[in-house]
């Protein structure tokens, strides 16, 4: 099954509505066809003709159809612009969820401000689209057929020139469709690169002000701001080639009309009168405004179909991370992890690990030490499945991973990352994150508790309830840090995985923890740090090289072993005295 | 601190409407002559418009009922260059216009930009980046159709309706009262509408920048929300999110839909009212039928511009709530700026001082009580405590994110409010906790701690930091591209991608706040090691968790509730056997 743009699937969602829409739209133009009879009577029956008598049967009747109009555009307007906003509900969500379901590799190459451009920018341009640009266009169409049906059946012979006028501007309109479809496409892209610039420096804000670089970025927001202007301006220019063409052929159709009119009256052509002449030329300003919206309906069409085009794009990108077709389920997950001989390396060939074997049994401990760029991290986004791995296999319970669902797999794990990100929400719905419906209030505060969270929240006006900013911004290091611990115990799950995620606790809340974490001896954990305070308690502990397992086994057999883990503990602490060693 | 969440709608000062009206004319004024040029421009073409109508009159009456072929075809000849000239006029029309309103369009969101850079943390921190952000895309760019109209549909209507309305009642006062009765129907209609819609449409604009600030907060933390396995929840705030949207612009269009109707509406009545007055009141017959189809006419031409009009206000109203947000952005005060009279900070020898210095993030909660140090140039000072201490508020007293509430900050012998707040920061090597990088390439990052570096400079950054080798590893080496926040390195890394940065800008005063705490043990002493060198004779402020990195200070401050409550090198502190010896003996 493969995403994709679906405008029809939702249309047909509402098709009641948009048939009451169209109902109405014929509705009002046909009376507005009629009014003008109605007028036509009053001024030759009651005034030319005297009868008095029927003014006020007409102009009664001119008040209802002016109700009745009045009511239909009101239906119109409402119907199309209440079934577009429902329609693009629809597409912002299918669209979101497919973002939403890509693999973490596309998160990678594009930024934020770029998705976020799609996802509002583009789809309002569809939503433009659907709305009052469609229901102009059906009236358009819908009031220039009515009037070259009314022109044929007067006089076909002089209904060429409307003819050929309306095929003109048809065949402008696609040439210009062509012309605007790059400038647009441009536009949505420039505006996508604006969007990351602005967003960037408002989510990099305290690195802008670190440096005092806010005349640095105001250069670079200036460079993408001309650059949007520039590009709108250019697209006015392509608008102002073809737009006046609109104008000026729907200016001199009545002109032409009367011209050939005047020839054949007056050479007694085609039994052309006067009347005819008068009431094409009636007819022919009719068909003015028409043909001059048809220049801006392409306009915002070929914009709608930029966007769409982008959006198609995004709906072409596939994840490469999927469920499997027949997933394995486990009853009950035990939480041993397996790593069978993994290797894992970029697209472009660069190793990130090779041949990675270790076994957790099921509420045991790893730990796992490593420079910067050792693969530690890597680990863990391989066994969440965020990345797939190149070569070997991983296992949970001894099932391979990809064969389990990713809501199982994931839903087994608790992570605490090293950057941690926390939403701008409340701390209870922070910690509640994932499992949303069945955690508990009681829950929530004994997790807050054991992740050493409670005094500062408790500290707090409103505790839990308390919203904090994007980020987590406003709240130290280690708060946050504190209340990403927190957000993992609460899901008491069978696999807790901590990356380096107690490195900016002060040592007594750390020890604290570790205190917690040894008590928690049914799960199983992997614990990736920099202080040897964290890992030497661990079953096992791995120390990565340049992606491959460099050192192994307890903390006392590697000190034995005087080798890395060894070099770390000496800065860390300086040479073990002699009974610590053994 | 209180902060606005996805959920929360944001508080929007009051305006009143004629003071945003005004100040969205003021960015038009600026362009007199474009307006002058334009309005011209729209007389030509409506004089053309009036004389077509004659000149039709004309062909029919004086030359095809005559048979005068030649007459017929030099007429429409006539028209034709007209109009052609006109064709031509409406390009330069719609060309200047355009460049008009994307140059105001362009000059907004500048101005918000700029203004935006110098808020402070308090504004960034009480609400979600995506909210910001929709202020100064969204709702500048929804100013457009508004400005644009300002001077096409204004103006030019307006004298219109003026016009039309002299010649009926020139023509005949009566039958123009009566042709005009609909017209307080339809200001009446007018005001209940934009009454009831103006609260509706900034409701739509709130709802818009939550799902904007949800979409944001769900796209950079993808990750969290993935391992969570949170993305259907995710989606169900999406849903409540995208339908409340929906929901709300549904209620707002209820109403404003009834725009057209009003107008209609109005249309009838003073069109029956015409009639009637006609036929009751003035008798008009066959012979003077002429007068009554004239004013028919006539009322298309007024009612037309009127109904333009309306439908201008109407968009006035629907957008006045994205001029509302972005002004409020622009009249925002800064907290911290720069005095009437500042000078500029000399170059940095290094002496920090804290004087009797008090501070509180909020009333009544002070967080930092009558701290006083003196440091020394070249000292490098560790902050250790608990975590909500205070340890990061003294270094943003220093690099001046806030003002002292009480007491002074002293560099040298300069007050730090004394001098510009660019000088200050231009000279201090500040790493936070948060250490954003830019999308770009590494070169381009590492650049922005001094603009003009060269690539060897860079280089040895790099290497100063230990971040040289594993960059060189990357296949495209320093001119990687980054996504924001630097998507695909490992924290450690971007860390020493962060401090490559901060070493490059040349900092006369360090401060590392829990700068490395991603970084190995290796790799940190390599890092000190490499920049020990350039540090000598620097003074350095580093707060830390890990012992390694505090030991060799030159003096540990001991932060608790809001003072120094020990200070001294690691081996006084540790004879102490006070509060660091405490901590101290937690991490063996």
């Amino acid at each position: 099954m493969r995403d994709k743009f679906n405008l029809f699937t939702h249309i047909r969602r509402h098709i009641l509505q948009y048939i009451v829409a169209l109902t109405a739209l014929i509705l009002s133009v046909t009376i507005s066809m009629i009014v003008p009879e109605v007028q036509r009577h009053i001024v030759d029956d009651v005034i030319v003709g005297g009868r008095g008598e029927l003014l006020a049967k007409l102009l009664l009747l001119y008040g209802v159809l002016g109700a009745a109009r009045a009511a239909f555009q009101y239906i119109k307007e409402f119907c199309f612009d209440s079934v577009s906003s429902k329609v693009v509900v629809g597409l912002r969500r299918d669209l979101f969820r497919h973002i939403q379901s890509l693999d973490t590799g596309y998160f990678d190459k594009n930024n934020t401000g770029e998705i976020m451009a799609r996802l509002k920018e583009d789809i309002d341009k569809v939503w433009e689209a659907l709305s009052f640009i469609s229901m102009l266009l059906i009236e358009v169409v819908f009031h220039t057929v009515f009037i070259l049906v009314c022109m044929v059946r007067l006089n076909g012979y002089m209904a060429i020139i409307p003819f050929i006028a309306i095929v003109s501007c048809g065949v402008l309109a696609l040439r210009m469709d062509k012309k605007l479809d790059k400038v647009f496409g441009d536009i949505s892209e420039e505006n996508a690169v604006l969007n990351t610039t602005c967003e960037e420096n408002i989510a990099g804000v305290r690195t802008v002000k670190a440096f005092a670089r806010e005349a640095f970025e105001l250069v670079k927001f200036r460079k993408h701001n001309d650059r949007y202007k520039e590009l709108n301006v250019d697209l006015s220019r392509v608008f102002v080639r073809y737009y006046p063409f609109f104008n000026f052929v729907s200016g001199i159709v009545p002109l032409l009309v009367l011209a050939l009119g005047g020839l054949f009256y007056i050479k007694g052509m085609f039994g052309i009168t006067l009347g005819v002449i008068t009431a094409y030329i009636s007819y022919s300003n009719n068909i003015v405004w028409p043909m001059e919206m048809l220049g801006w309906l392409t306009n915002s069409f070929s914009e709608a179909v930029a966007s769409v085009k982008k959006l198609n794009k995004i709906y072409a990108e596939v994840s490469t991370i999927n469920d499997p077709e027949d997933p394995v389920v486990l009853d009950h997950v035990e939480g041993t992890i397996t790593f069978d001989h993994v290797g894992f390396h970029k697209e472009d060939g660069h190793d990130i690990l090779k041949d990675i074997t270790f076994e957790v049994p099921a509420g045991r401990t790893l730990g796992i030490m490593g420079a910067s760029g050792a693969g530690k991290t890597s680990i863990v986004s391989l066994l969440t499945r965020l990345y797939d791995v190149t070569e070997g296999e991983i296992r949970l319970d001894g099932v391979p991973i990809r064969d389990l669902t990713l809501k199982q797999l994931r839903g087994s794990i608790s992570l605490v990352m090293q950057d941690v990100f926390l939403f701008s929400d409340t701390i209870a719905e922070n910690i509640k994150m994932g499992r949303r419906h069945d955690i508990s209030e009681r829950t929530i505060r004994l997790s807050g508790k054991r992740a050493g969270a409670s005094e500062f929240i408790d500290k707090m006006d409103k505790g839990y309830d308390t919203v904090i900013g994007e980020r987590g911004v406003g709240l130290s290091g280690g708060q946050k840090q504190r209340i990403s611990i927190a957000r993992a115990f609460a899901k008491e799950l069978p696999i807790l995985v901590l990356d380096d995620s107690t490195s900016a606790l002060d040592m007594e809340t750390e020890r604290d923890i570790q205190k917690r974490l040894k008590e928690l001896n049914t799960i199983t954990k992997l614990i990736i740090a920099h202080r040897i305070s964290a890992v030497k308690d661990a079953d096992e502990i791995i120390v990565l090289e340049e992606g491959r397992i460099a050192e192994r086994g307890t903390h006392e057999e590697l000190l034995r072993k005087k080798g890395l883990y060894y070099e770390t503990y000496v800065s860390q602490y300086g040479e073990p005295e002699a009974k610590e060693v053994v | 601190m209180a902060a606005n969440s996805i959920r929360e709608d944001e508080e929007l000062s009051q305006v009143k409407k004629s003071v945003t009206i005004k100040r969205l004319l003021s960015y038009l004024l600026k362009y007199k002559k474009t307006i002058v040029l334009v309005m011209f421009i729209m007389a030509y073409c409506v004089g053309v418009s009036l004389v077509n109508p004659l000149i039709l009159e004309s062909v029919v009456d004086d030359h095809i009922v005559t048979g005068d072929l030649k007459g017929v075809f030099i007429l429409v000849g006539i028209a034709l260059a007209l109009n052609t000239g006109r064709v031509i006029l409406v390009k330069i029309r719609m060309y200047v216009m355009s460049k008009m309103t994307n140059t105001i369009i362009q000059t907004i969101r500048e101005e918000v930009f700029t203004h935006l850079q110098t808020l402070g943390f308090k504004f960034f921190d009480s609400r979600p980046t995506g909210k910001i952000l929709s202020r100064v895309m969204g709702d500048v760019n929804s100013l457009k159709q508004v400005l644009q109209n300002f001077v096409i549909t204004l103006l030019p209507d307006f004298c219109t309706v003026v016009a039309v309305m002299v010649i009926m009642i020139i023509k005949n006062p009566r039958l123009a009262l009566a042709g005009m009765t609909g017209l307080p129907i339809l200001i009446i209609g007018l005001l209940v509408i934009e009454n009831l819609c103006r609260v509706r449409w900034q409701i739509v604009r709130k709802k818009s920048s939550n799902l904007n600030a949800f979409l944001h907060e769900n796209i950079s933390g993808i990750r969290i929300v993935k391992t969570f396995a949170a993305e259907e929840e995710s989606l169900e705030t999406f849903d409540e999110l995208n339908q409340e949207h929906k929901d709300a612009f549904i209620k707002a269009v209820r109403v404003n839909d009834a725009f057209n109707s009003v107008i209609e509406i109005s249309t009838a009545i003073s069109i029956i009212c015409m009639y009637y007055v006609a036929v009751h009141v003035l008798h008009i017959g066959a012979e003077n039928v002429g007068l009554l189809i004239a004013f028919a006419s006539y009322l298309a031409l007024f009612w037309q511009p009127i109904a333009n009009l309306g439908s201008f206000y109407n968009q006035i109203i629907t957008n006045l709530a994205a001029a509302e947000r972005v002004f409020e952005v622009m009249d925002l005060e800064p907290e911290i700026k720069d005095g009437e009279a500042v000078g500029e900070m000399p170059a940095i020898i290094g002496r920090v001082r804290f004087k009797d210095v008090g501070f509180a993030y909020e009333d009544g909660v002070p967080v930092l009580k009558d701290v006083n140090f003196d440091i020394t140039p070249g000292e490098t000072i560790a902050l250790v405590g608990p975590t909500g201490a205070g340890k990061t508020t003294i270094v943003n007293l220093i690099s001046r994110f806030y003002d002292v509430q009480t007491g002074t900050v002293l560099i040298d012998d300069t007050d730090v409010k004394d001098v510009s707040i660019d000088s200050l920061r231009s000279q201090l090597g500040i790493m936070t906790q948060d250490n954003f990088l830019f999308s770009g390439t590494i070169r381009e990052n590492i650049r922005y701690g001094k603009l003009d570096a060269t690539d060897e400079e860079i280089e040895e950054a790099c290497k100063k930091v230990n971040a040289h080798d594993f960059i060189m590893k990357l296949e495209k080496g320093y001119d990687t591209e980054l996504t924001e926040r630097g998507g695909g390195l490992s924290a450690g890394q971007k860390q020493l991608l962060a401090f490559a940065r901060t070493i490059l800008s040349d900092p006369k005063i360090l401060i590392l706040d829990e700068a490395t705490s991603s970084i190995d043990t290796k790799s940190e002493i390599l890092v000190q090691k490499g920049i020990a060198t350039i540090l000598q004779g620097r003074t350095s402020f580093v707060i830390a968790h890990r012992l390694s990195t505090i030991r060799n200070a030159d003096r540990i401050f001991v932060i608790e509730d809001g003072g120094i409550a020990e200070s001294g090198n690691h081996a006084e502190l540790m004879a102490r056997k006070g509060l660091y010896y405490d901590l101290n003996m937690a991490q063996a």
